[in-house]
């Protein structure tokens, strides 16, 4: 077994093999690699006794479980209206800036993916945006490239 | 169980059914036509298109008549004002992303979309064309099976065959929102994943999203070239649908005109795959007891049982794909259809005195998964490509039409001699279980020297719809050379649809089944419920022509297959005898692994 399949068969023996083993399974690969492989949502079909077209199926519902490869860190622009009208345009410009990447883009050093989500709750206190599982409200350019700048020193 | 009955109004007019009935059976009983989509009578219930919706007084919102059951005091309306403006909204905005290029679409006339859409008459849209906005997909890459999403109306009648009466979900709903599509594994190709051809999604499709690969120019192009000689082989389950594309109701025979318009069509030759049907019967009965004798006389441990039929290419490639453990099961018979063209390509193009490389071989089938079949690297044994182009019973319709003949006014005419003639035995591959009972008649009759102990020869217990069949036999009064079958139970099972076969599939590796013999076809009802036939299918119609076939064999001279004149003359002529050296070479295979993701 390659490593991915070892990890996927871990999670199955932990999460079981019932049909609603399939997320909790597919959220830990996430957790890990960052994105769900073509190798690993096999394996996970094949653990679980699916199609792997219906694996797939969920894990495309699904924004937080991506089917590309991923950098590192995963920010996450909230894109809807509240943190629109709050500057949300603003900050994504200075995040690319900051990354030299765009939206939908991997740094080229793999270390940041830089995305835009829907709602993510904090209307209250946009612009908001999502770094790996740590939410930052309240955003201005300035703190957004902070925050960016203290993950590529703790990378470092 | 005694079931409570329910009182409700449908437009007014009062009415009692059983409880858990939906509004839209209470309303059909009532004579009042609710249009659907996502609806299929073989499929679990959706409710996702909407189409379907009627006002229920009381109710905030409309509900989808498909997937609402009546209740105590409802009542009802399927056509008020409220009704038909978001019925007409529906449709509209399902057209608004429906790529209506009908007069070029393979589904022209046949498509439910079309169908709303022309009795709401609909100018111009009121919603704004997202078409454009679309991407296209035409998946080419299959040769059964072409997708088009441009099409697609999401309603997932295709993903629900595909898992619930096929178990193989090679297509799911994959991403979300306006970006939902049905698709495949990392979208891949349809030829590279898990399809199995079997066209049971084209069979259920409402639009033109999914349709068989079409070689109706091609076998034009061939009948119209003098260098060369055209031969079709028709199949069984054929001659009992072809008549319901051409305005006849389901149920009816048409063998004789089925003839008749292939000759006015300009075919060389026509001839029956019922013959080579037969062929089978002879090779896989033989087969069958060789293996039975290598297993309990000669204790030999290689060779499997139960074995398995190998005339359904979905099976075939279904097995290939999930049970590779179990390809040493299956019988090395080709199907009738490659036995046909390896046969028509040496021994018959021998005996009319035509150059094999002349002679092009048209299959008519009931099956999509046939056109996979055909073009597999295993099928050339004549040194040519042993069928050159199969078309479905759908497409032979619509080259009828093509033709200009009046289908329902030809006179009978028989079949061309030789390949030919057939039995009643070949005529009920057509049908579930048919395979089964065909190899019974004769496989007991090698053995004991007489007939099946069946009342008519209808072996009745392999027959019907139920999914899983099983039956056994006591052989008696064995001939002295199959002594050691004397008194043996034979076990056989039949399935049919995919899912069906999965079970039994599982029951025999995990070694809690018992059997001898298993009949597999791909498709629900065996050929006549096949990926290539008229579009609807349900499982009335299925019935219908199960019935029609079962008419058909009751009607023949000859019902066993080793009893067929020509299939003794090939093999005193050219085969030898079955399982021969020349019937190895032409008229069995091998099977190949496949990927199972």
């Amino acid at each position: 077994m390659t490593n991915t399949e070892n990890f996927v068969h871990e999670l199955a023996e932990k999460h079981g093999r019932t049909r609603n083993a399939l997320m909790p399974i597919l959220q830990g690969v996430v957790a890990r690699d960052k994105y769900l492989s073509e190798e690993a949502m096999i394996a996970v079909a094949r653990e679980l006794d699916l199609s792997a077209a219906d694996v797939y199926g969920t894990a495309t519902f699904y924004t937080f479980l991506d089917t590309v490869p991923r950098g590192k860190n995963v920010i996450r622009v909230c894109k809807t209206i509240s943190c629109h009208m709050h500057n949300k345009d603003e900050i994504i410009k200075a995040l690319e800036e900051q990354l030299r990447c765009k939206v939908g883009e991997t740094t080229s050093d793999k270390k940041f993916t830089l995305l835009t989500a829907n709602c993510l709750g904090w209307c209250h206190k946009g612009p908001v945006m999502l770094v790996n599982d740590d939410v930052y409200p309240e955003l201005t350019t300035q703190k957004a490239i902070e925050i960016v700048q203290e993950y590529i020193r703790k990378s470092n | 169980m005694s079931k409570y009955m329910v009182n409700l109004k449908i437009n007014n007019i009062p009415i009692s059914v059983e409880e858990g009935t939906t509004i839209l059976d209470a309303a059909k009983r009532l004579n009042f036509h609710i249009p659907t989509l996502c609806n299929h009578p073989d499929l679990s219930v959706a409710g996702n298109c909407r189409v379907c919706v009627v006002e229920v007084k009381g109710a905030r919102l409309l509900a989808a008549s498909c997937a609402t059951p009546v209740s105590e005091g409802m009542e009802v309306f399927t056509n008020s004002e409220k009704v038909r403006i978001a019925r007409k909204h529906v449709v509209e905005l399902l057209l608004s992303e429906h790529n209506a290029d009908c007069t070029k679409c393979f589904k022209n006339g046949h498509c439910e979309l079309q169908e709303l859409a022309s009795e709401y008459r609909y100018g111009d849209h009121i919603f704004i064309d997202l078409v454009p906005f679309k991407q296209k997909f035409l998946d080419i890459s299959s040769p059964s099976i072409t997708k088009d999403t441009s099409k697609c109306i999401r309603c997932q009648r295709c993903v629900r065959t595909c898992a619930e009466l096929q178990a193989v979900s090679a297509l799911a709903v994959v991403h979300k929102g306006s970006h939902q599509t049905i698709s495949t594994f990392m979208d891949k190709p349809m030829n590279d994943v898990v399809c199995t051809n079997c066209g049971q999604c084209i069979n259920r499709c409402p639009t033109g999203a999914l349709y068989e690969r079409n070689y109706i120019e091609d076998v034009w192009n061939a009948i119209y070239d003098p260098n060369k000689f055209v031969v079709v082989q028709t199949a069984p389950a054929t001659r009992v649908a072809v008549g319901e594309d051409l305005g006849l109701e389901p149920g009816h025979r048409v063998t004789g005109k089925m003839v008749a318009a292939l000759k006015k069509m300009g075919f060389n030759k026509i001839l029956d795959t019922d013959f080579t049907a037969d062929l089978t019967i002879m090779e896989e009965g033989t087969e069958l007891l060789t293996r039975l004798k290598k297993a309990l006389v000669d204790k030999d441990e290689t060779v499997k049982l139960p074995m398995m039929t190998s005339c359904s290419p979905g099976w075939i490639k279904f097995q290939e794909h999930m049970f590779p453990d179990l390809l040493p099961n299956l019988s090395t018979c080709k199907s009738p259809q490659q036995m046909f063209g390896s046969l028509a390509k040496t021994y018959y193009a021998d005996k009319i005195n035509i150059k094999a490389e002349n002679m092009v071989v048209v299959s008519i089938m009931p099956c999509t998964a046939k056109k996979f079949e055909c073009n597999r690297p295993e099928m050339r044994d004549s040194g040519f490509k042993d069928v050159d182009y199969v078309l479905t019973t759908r497409e032979l319709a619509m080259m009828i039409k093509q033709a200009g003949i009046e289908f329902d006014k030809l006179e009978d005419q028989h079949y061309d001699s030789i390949l030919g003639e057939s039995t009643g035995a070949a005529v009920i591959f057509g049908a579930t279980g048919g395979v089964m009972e065909a190899a019974l008649r004769t496989a007991y009759e090698i053995v004991t020297g007489s007939e099946v102990p069946f009342a008519n020869l209808n072996i009745k217990p392999v027959r019907g719809m139920e999914g899983v069949k099983e039956a056994s036999i006591k052989i008696k009064n064995a001939k002295p050379e199959w002594s050691f079958l004397e008194g043996v139970e034979m076990n056989v099972a039949v399935a049919h649809g995919l899912a069906n076969a999965k079970k039994l599939m599982e029951a025999v590796s995990s070694g809690t089944a018992n059997y001898h013999f298993i009949e597999i076809m791909g498709c629900p009802g065996g050929c006549i419920g096949g990926g290539g036939q008229p579009i609807p299918t349900s499982p009335e119609i299925r019935r219908k022509r199960a019935e029609a076939i079962y008419a058909e064999d009751m009607g023949m001279d000859i019902r066993k297959s080793h009893e067929n004149p020509e299939v003794v003359e090939v093999y005193k002529d050219y085969l030898g005898h079955p399982c021969g050296h020349q019937s190895h070479e032409l008229l069995h295979t091998h099977y190949v692994e496949r990927k199972r993701y």
